[in-house]
């Protein structure tokens, strides 16, 4: 059983991975891809804290995020197929129209 | 001794993986080393005694939405075009500061981590499926229904989305 901390250590990296992530690339399947990471790394939280305590607690909130991050996805790839269609690129900078 | 060798391996291989990940230029490489990430987390969750999260891993994350992101990213099929177009964008430049804002978030949630105090629990033990799936259809069966509603609503919402004719109404506005 690993130790908890280092756990936890492992699924901030992950979390901060992802942040970048999302920060730096302008490609929404890599954003999404980011947001997936940050998902994870949140559930990797729950799973770890329901082991520390011995309780199915931890698995059914990573059931709920399962579920969540199902629904996120199905929706995000519905509009990067309108942006692609409309746009002919994945790039978010061309989407900024509400901005202007 | 071996599962703790076994976490640290599957750890590298998350946060390598994922790195790799967000770094590459081609959508489809990118989703392949995602692949590998979910894979190891799934390791990781089999280590902390919750095989009934690994397989969910396994099965819903690293099979059903990241085949849907390769069926997104083939049908749109953005080829050379988006690859060049992605090397511009990313330079040194791009990478530096939220790299570091990255960090410093990182150094504050650790510092939460060991600067606290901390009481020991019980030493941990496998949570069978069977734990897991009585309290899922006792305790927590509203948010199973809640998670339910969320899902048709995402089906609704995905179907409206992938539509055509909203592209075609618009082609036609800019026609006219």
């Amino acid at each position: 059983m690993p130790p908890t901390e280092h756990v936890l250590i492992l699924a901030l990296l992950l979390f901060c991975v992802g942040a970048v992530g999302v920060l730096v690339r302008r490609n929404i399947i890599f954003i999404l891809i980011s947001l997936e990471f940050m998902m994870n790394a949140c559930a990797l939280v729950f799973v770890a804290a329901g082991a520390k305590w011995g309780q199915p607690d931890g698995q059914i909130m990573f059931l709920l995020i399962l579920a969540l991050a199902a629904a996120e996805v199905a929706v995000a790839l519905g509009i990067v197929i309108q942006m692609a269609r409309r746009f002919g690129t994945l790039d978010v900078d061309a989407v900024s129209g509400l901005r202007e | 001794m071996t599962a703790l060798i076994l976490f640290y391996v599957a750890g590298f291989v998350t946060l390598a993986a994922a790195i790799l990940a967000i770094t590459r230029t081609n959508a489809s490489h990118a989703l392949i080393y995602v692949v590998v990430t979910l894979l190891a987390i799934a390791v990781v969750f089999f280590l902390l005694g919750s095989p009934f999260a690994a397989a969910l891993q396994i099965v819903v994350y690293a099979g059903a939405i990241v085949v849907l992101f390769l069926f997104v990213v083939m049908m749109l099929n953005l080829g050379k075009a988006s690859v060049a177009r992605e090397q511009t964008l990313l330079t040194r430049g791009i990478w530096t500061a939220p790299s570091l804002l990255a960090l410093a978030l990182f150094g504050v949630f650790l510092f939460a981590l060991i600067g606290g105090d901390h009481e020991t629990v019980s030493q941990a033990r496998m949570i069978s499926p069977k734990e897991v799936g009585i309290a899922l259809y006792t305790k927590y069966v509203l948010a199973v229904e809640l998670a339910g509603v969320l899902l048709l609503a995402a089906l609704v919402g995905a179907y409206h989305l992938g539509r055509r004719y909203l592209a075609d109404r618009r082609e036609e506005e800019e026609a006219s």
